[in-house]
Formats: C-alpha cells, sequence, structure tokens
C-alpha cells in the first residue's frame, strides 16, 4: 500500500495543513446550529425551573454533559441515550437509602432524573450535576449553595446498588470464577494449569516472583499474597471494564480508590513491626534534635503514601476516561471526513494507550502496595547497613 | 479539593469495602492458596527433578571415570606381566645359554682331557710296540744274520716295507 515513505509524510502533513481550514469551515457551521437552537434553548431555560437542570442543546455541550457523567457513578445502567427524544436505553437498578428507615425502590422511578421519586412519604431526586440522590419536597425543589453552587439539601446515606456497585459485583463474581476454575484445574491436569484461567498463571507468578518477594522478601511475603493479587486483578479489570463500551468508571471513581488506598494503609500499619514504628517516631542514627523534627514529618508520610496511591490512581483512569470521551466527541462534533477520521485514529490509538495505561497502573498500585508492606516488615539488620 | 471530598460517597465506600474483603477472604481460601501452592510444588518438582538429572549425569560420569580407571589398571597390570614374562623368558635364554656354554666347555675339556690320556696311552703303546717290535725285529734279524746275509738284507728290507705298511 505504502510506496515509501515519503509520499505518506506528504500526505499526513498535507492533511494536517489542511485541518485549520476544515475546522474553521466547521466551527462556523456550528455555531449556526448554536444560533439555530437559540430559540428553543429559552424555551429550555423557562423548562429548567421546574425540572432542576437543562437539557444540553448543541452538540459540543452535550459531549461535555455525556462526558461528565460518564465519569460518574450512576443510579441506573444506560447503555445509549437519544438527547432529541429523550429517550434512554437501559435498565434501572435498585436504590436502597436510609433515611429514618430503610427505603427500597427501583431507580426507573425517578425517570432518569427527570422525575421526583417518593417512598414512604419522602421525596428524593436525582441531583444532575453530581448524579448524588438529594431528600427535597413534592415539587423537586433544590437549594443551592450561594457560594459552592452545590445543593444544600439534606442528603440520605445511600446505598444503592449503582453501576459501579454493580461492576464491582461482576468482578467480583468473574474473578472468583476465573481463580476457583484455575485453582482446581491444577488438581485435575496433574499440576498443570489448564483451561482459560492459565492464561493469569504467568501474572501471578510474576506478582509473586517481580513484585511481593524482591520488595516485601522471602520470609514475610506470603501472607500478603492474597491481598496482593485480589488487587492487581481488581484493579485491572475494571481498568479493563473500563475501557469496553459499557462505559464504566469505577476505578476512576475516587471513593473506589480511596477504599483500596485505606486497605493497604491498614494492613501496613497493622502489620508492621516494632522496626518500622521506631523509624517513624524516633529515628536511629540522627541527633536526638532532628529525630523531634522527622517524627511528624515521617508520620505525615504514613498517610501521604496511600494518599498519593489514591490520587494516581483516580487520576489516570479518570483522565483517560475524560480524554478517550473528549476526542471520541470530537467525531461528532467536527462532521467531516478528515476531521472526525483523525480523531478516530486518534481514540483508537488513545484507546491502545488506555490499555496500556489499565495495566501499568494495577501493576503500580500493588507494587507500591508491596513496597509500603515491605518497609512494615524491615529487619533490623536493614538498617544498620545503610548507616 | 473540595470538589474531590465531595465525591466521596459513603454508600459506594461502603459495598466497595464490603464487596472487595469478601472478595480477598474467599480467593485466598479458594483460589490463591491453591494456585500458589500448586505452583510452588510444581516449581519445586522441576527443581527437584533437576537436582536428580544433574546428579544422575554426575553419577554416570562417576562411573565412567572409574571404568576408565579400572581398565587403566588392567591395562598396565597386563603390561607389567608381559614385560616381567618377556624377562624370564629371556633371563632363562640366557641362563640356559651359559649353562649349556659351561656345560659344552666342560665336555670339551674332558673330551680333550680324555683325548690327551687316550692319546698318550696310545703313545705309550706305540712306544711298546715300536720297541718290542724292534725287539723282534733285532731278534729276527740277528737270527737271519746268523743264517744267511743276503736273506738278511731281505729280510730287514722286508720287514721294514712291512713296518711302513704298518
Amino acid at each position: 500500500m505504502v510506496i515509501s515513505k515519503k509520499p505518506l509524510q506528504f500526505i499526513l502533513a498535507m492533511t494536517m495543513a489542511l485541518m485549520p481550514i476544515v475546522n474553521f469551515a466547521n466551527s462556523t457551521n456550528d455555531s449556526t446550529v448554536v444560533e439555530a437552537h437559540a430559540a428553543p434553548k429559552t424555551e429550555e431555560v423557562a423548562h429548567e425551573e421546574g425540572h432542576g437542570h437543562a437539557e444540553p442543546t448543541d452538540i459540543k455541550s452535550q459531549v461535555k454533559a455525556f462526558t461528565k457523567h460518564h465519569v460518574l457513578d450512576s443510579h441506573d445502567f444506560t447503555l445509549y441515550s437519544d438527547f432529541k427524544e429523550g429517550k434512554h436505553v437501559g435498565f434501572p437498578l435498585p436504590v436502597i437509602l436510609w433515611d429514618n428507615g430503610l427505603h427500597v425502590f427501583s431507580s426507573s422511578k425517578f425517570h432518569h432524573g427527570e422525575s421526583v421519586a417518593e417512598s414512604n412519604g419522602n421525596y428524593y431526586v436525582i441531583n444532575h450535576h453530581d448524579g448524588k440522590i438529594y431528600k427535597t419536597d413534592e415539587k423537586g425543589t433544590i437549594h443551592e449553595d450561594e457560594k459552592t453552587g452545590h445543593p444544600s439539601n439534606a442528603r440520605p446515606i445511600d446505598f444503592s446498588i449503582t453501576k459501579s456497585v454493580l461492576f464491582i459485583l461482576i468482578t467480583a463474581f468473574l474473578m472468583f470464577f476465573i481463580f476457583v476454575r484455575l485453582a482446581k484445574s491444577y488438581a485435575k491436569n496433574g499440576g498443570i494449569a489448564s483451561g482459560f484461567g492459565r492464561i493469569f498463571e504467568p501474572l501471578v507468578v510474576y506478582i509473586r516472583d517481580e513484585i511481593a518477594i524482591p520488595n516485601i522478601g522471602e520470609k514475610n511475603y506470603k501472607k500478603y499474597m492474597s491481598y496482593l493479587l485480589t488487587i492487581f486483578f481488581f484493579i485491572l479489570f475494571l481498568n479493563i471494564f473500563g475501557l469496553t463500551p459499557l462505559g464504566v468508571n469505577v476505578t476512576g471513581n475516587l471513593t473506589i480508590t480511596f477504599s483500596l488506598a485505606i486497605l493497604t494503609f491498614l494492613i501496613t500499619n497493622f502489620t508492621a513491626n516494632k522496626n518500622y514504628w521506631g523509624h517513624i517516631f524516633w529515628m536511629p542514627g540522627v541527633p536526638k534534635l532532628m529525630r523531634i523534627v522527622l517524627a511528624p514529618i515521617e508520620l505525615l508520610g504514613v498517610i501521604i503514601k496511600p494518599f498519593s496511591l489514591m490520587i494516581r490512581l483516580y487520576a489516570n483512569i479518570f483522565a483517560g476516561h475524560i480524554v478517550l470521551m473528549s476526542i471520541i466527541g470530537l467525531m461528532f462534533i467536527f462532521k467531516s471526513w478528515i476531521g472526525s477520521t483523525l480523531s478516530f485514529g486518534l481514540s483508537f490509538v488513545l484507546s491502545i494507550l488506555e490499555i496500556l495505561v489499565a495495566f501499568l497502573q494495577a501493576y503500580i498500585f500493588t507494587m507500591l502496595s508491596a513496597l509500603y508492606f515491605g518497609s512494615a516488615n524491615e529487619e533490623h539488620h536493614h538498617e544498620e547497613a545503610h548507616h | 479539593m473540595d470538589k474531590l471530598i465531595n465525591q466521596f460517597e459513603f454508600g459506594l465506600f461502603f459495598w466497595q469495602v464490603l464487596i472487595f474483603v469478601g472478595l480477598i477472604l474467599l480467593l485466598k481460601k479458594f483460589a490463591w492458596k491453591p494456585i500458589l501452592d500448586a505452583v510452588n510444588d510444581r516449581e519445586e518438582g522441576i527443581k527437584n527433578a533437576l537436582l536428580a538429572a544433574e546428579n544422575a549425569k554426575k553419577d554416570m560420569q562417576n562411573l565412567k571415570a572409574d571404568n576408565e580407571k579400572l581398565l587403566a589398571e588392567a591395562r598396565a597390570e597386563r603390561d607389567l606381566m608381559l614385560k616381567e614374562a618377556r624377562e624370564i623368558k629371556e633371563k632363562m635364554i640366557a641362563d640356559a645359554k651359559s649353562e649349556a656354554q659351561t656345560q659344552g666347555e666342560k665336555m670339551i675339556d674332558q673330551a680333550k682331557a680324555s683325548i690327551e690320556s687316550e692319546k698318550n696311552a696310545a703313545m705309550a703303546e706305540l712306544k711298546n710296540q715300536v720297541s718290542s717290535l724292534s725287539l723282534e725285529i733285532a731278534e729276527k734279524l740277528l737270527k737271519e744274520e746268523l743264517s744267511n746275509k743276503e736273506a738278511q738284507t731281505k729280510l730287514v728290507e722286508k720287514m721294514l716295507g712291512d713296518a711302513k705298511l704298518n
């Protein structure tokens, strides 16, 4: 297909050079669309009062809103939405609320955030901006805080099976199914793995040999293996799920990364030995005055370590989703064969990159957890070695 | 920061921790332990098998070395035996030769001695016979002399001729 490298480069350069022209032509086009929609938009504003949120009108803001909603957790599972007709294809998920008593109802009651749900005399509404459930009155009024713009309504404790919870459950069942089958295949096949699960065996061995043993040490690594293996595959599976068209963003959710990081934090500190605490509160080998100065810094480090774990995973996956969604959205904004093709190519390349990131982030989280466990289990003689 | 804190959702946190910790415990019992044990066992097995193979190889080599050593020893012994036999043979030949020589010399000496004595005896006998013969001749001569001179001369000549023939 390619005759030589030069013509290809030339074509690429030409398309890049032509891009602004096409782009320019398109954006003017877009502005007309906005103008054309201007009249219905005013109606929407009027409509907004009753509903508490605005339906996005032009494609750009639609894409923006869609991207924003995609990265948030949601109370129903939407496969795709038709904004023009206001149709959503998907299925509702159970809503479980604790608000002076248990309230269980289907999220279809909210009609995708468009109506107020009533349960045992209480009224609830989903806020369009953060996707969270707020307590409201019969009309669904939302009082917004003037400083932050967040609703100041009371919130029930929300134990709903949201999209994220659903996918955590699916991942848990999938992992259980795969790895129990893998475990059973050893006995059946004389110590050699068989079946689908065997593709994960190298990863299991890799985590043991390259992550757990070098970081924690031959002596103590065994008690952390279950945690490290579970967390690696859990993050990996959810990262990969996030890249499928199902559009879940579980590991890019701060609550999830927080809960994973806090587990690492708890395990690190509950299994830590004397030496670890000694290094924090009374650093050996430095002057006494320095020890007093170092103690709060080291103590801060104990909290910063899992905090960085939480932010790293969240930011990587969140950013990946936002960028990928935006570039896919560009296809619909450009609506020209050059722009859309280019953004398709770009999103394709980025998707591949995101697969790498999915593996990488799972690896980094596991690796750093192992590193922290290792530091909590460091033996005394190590300390003498570096002084 | 405020936005991040706002994203925290207690319900999701609750489910996540519940499911995740449950998953860890379940997988630990039903998956990770059997998998890691199986992988460990297999690795141990491979290690042992390799070690056994290595040992077998070493044993083979030892055996081979032993065999070669034995063979070399046997060869050396054979050579030694051959050499000894050759030496014995040569010694025997030399011995036999020297004995034969001495024996021969002895025999020659004896023969020489006996020849000498025989010769001496013969000489003595010859002397005796010559003396007796000469005596007889002298007697006969004297007898003939006494009878016939011609006949005596003839007789002497005849006798001398006889003696010559003898």
